[in-house]
């Protein structure tokens, strides 16, 4: 009860700061809106079931790119005036900690995520995309799970690193990449307004498996990563 | 006296190198269906299981070095990731060459392709991400948190073939307690069974030759370090 109290606090005391400044939110939905024009000028827009195909890569590629800009801000925010040193030193465990920063850093994501997504539905006529909706929001939670719960704990350890915004990504991503291939394929079958079988179900069980395994591998090596 | 062995050892493992190559380019003859390339396989396979090993002791040390947070562990694995993925890209190379040969390109994009690319890139980032700490205890710590996970890749490639319906074909070893494998014939399965030998001391010598440079650019940190305090 008092690791939830201590987790919650972490959070709220993440996202309050962020909704102060906004500057991560600002950043990383204008710099997702960007890539979403850019991805127009990529294929054809008219052809709308060429858009259907691609649809899911598109989208995860703007939600990862969007959220490494959130996740690069998590603990570089906590720089200035030693506030981390001050976290970590503080009575709360280092896995509270660590799953505070990544319930705030899935909700900004998640914000992102559900205004990118009817743009993106919008804009390129995809009038299928919310047939699914409920499913599609599931594979969208679980996917931003996977991306800030990984996300989250290389933020940790290329905080204090020289170029840091160039060390993220690339250590990040390749590690991802299974949750965000599964992501991708259960995205594309939902927005085209199909449902999820057969062999997609494969995909889904990767996605859940990847979650629960990353957040244990993360919970058990932060004491590790967080430290005084 | 450990490295006059050492040396020793990468001597004797280099001539059984040369006597595996009269044996795999003289002796043996080309094969049914593939010809002369299918000799790419004495390098190609066995290039892949030490760099898997070598990935496989780096993460069994990374998280010893966390348990017991003794320096030694530390240096077994940067060596052992940098030796792996040496053999990672030879494995990639040979791969490559072997595909354009026998299915006309250089690449494809199949499940276990693309894990052993990906494997490469982390373990590429992991070396680079070292080079950008100072504190070599700070780097110790994270380099061991950023190897247990990377790791997670090296299995998935590993199991690629059997998880993915791959272009990659499946095993061809005949071990004890696999159904798969066991259609080699038995004079070239010996040469290839040699080549592993020769390739893993041969890796197992340069880690060993990396480890002592490991040790001794400690030694001259912690003087620079002393001088500096002076």
């Amino acid at each position: 009860m008092r690791f939830l109290r201590q987790t919650a606090s972490i959070a709220a005391k993440d996202l309050r700061s962020e909704l102060r400044t906004k500057d991560s939110l600002n950043a990383a939905g204008s710099f997702a809106l960007v890539i979403i024009v850019l991805f127009s000028f990529m294929l054809d827009p008219t052809e709308t079931q060429t858009v259907y195909e691609l649809s899911g890569g598109l989208l995860w590629l703007v939600f990862a790119f969007a959220g490494a800009l959130i996740l690069n801000r998590s603990f570089a925010r906590e720089l200035p005036n030693d506030c981390l040193d001050m976290l970590v030193a503080s009575p709360v465990s280092s896995s509270a900690l660590f799953l505070g920063k990544a319930t705030a850093n899935f909700t900004l994501l998640l914000v992102v995520e559900l205004v990118c997504l009817p743009v993106f539905g919008g804009m390129y006529n995809l009038s299928r995309w919310s047939t699914h909706l409920g499913p599609l929001l599931g594979v969208v939670v679980l996917g931003t799970w996977g991306v800030t719960v990984i996300g989250t704990m290389f933020s940790a350890i290329t905080v204090n690193l020289r170029l840091r915004e160039l060390m993220l990504p690339i250590l990040v991503y390749p590690i991802m990449i299974p949750c965000l291939m599964a992501a991708m394929k259960l995205s594309t079958v939902l927005i085209s307004g199909e449902a999820i079988t057969g062999d997609d179900w494969i995909w889904l069980r990767l996605l859940i498996g990847f979650d629960i395994i990353f957040t244990s591998l993360s919970l058990l090596t932060v004491d590790f990563v967080l430290v005084s | 006296m450990r490295e006059k062995i050492l040396y020793v050892l990468g001597v004797a493992a280099t001539l059984l190198l040369v006597r595996n190559l009269y044996v795999i380019f003289i002796t043996l003859p080309d094969e049914q269906d593939q010809g002369a390339i299918y000799r790419i396989m004495f390098f190609h396979i066995p290039a892949w299981f030490v760099c898997f090993t070598a990935y496989f002791l780096a993460g069994v040390t990374s998280v010893l070095y966390l348990v017991k947070k003794q320096f030694k562990y530390d240096v077994f694995s940067v060596s052992a990731v940098e030796v792996g993925l040496a053999f990672t890209l030879i494995g990639l190379a040979t791969g490559s060459i072997w595909a354009r040969i026998i299915w006309g390109i250089w690449w494809t994009w199949d499940a276990r392709l693309t894990w052993a690319f990906i494997t490469c890139l982390l373990y590429a980032a992991y070396l680079m991400m070292r080079n950008m700490m100072d504190d070599a205890s700070t780097r110790a710590r994270f380099a061991a948190v950023v190897c247990t996970f990377a790791f997670t890749s090296v299995a998935i490639t590993f199991k690629a073939i059997e998880w993915w319906r791959t272009q990659h074909p499946g095993p061809v070893l005949s071990l004890p307690g696999r159904s798969a494998g066991g259609t080699m014939d038995p004079e070239m399965e010996a040469a290839l069974r040699l080549n592993y030998l020769a390739l893993f001391v041969i890796a197992g010598v340069l880690i060993a030759v990396r480890m002592n440079q490991e040790k001794r650019l400690r030694e001259v940190e912690s003087l620079r370090r002393q001088v500096h305090a002076m």
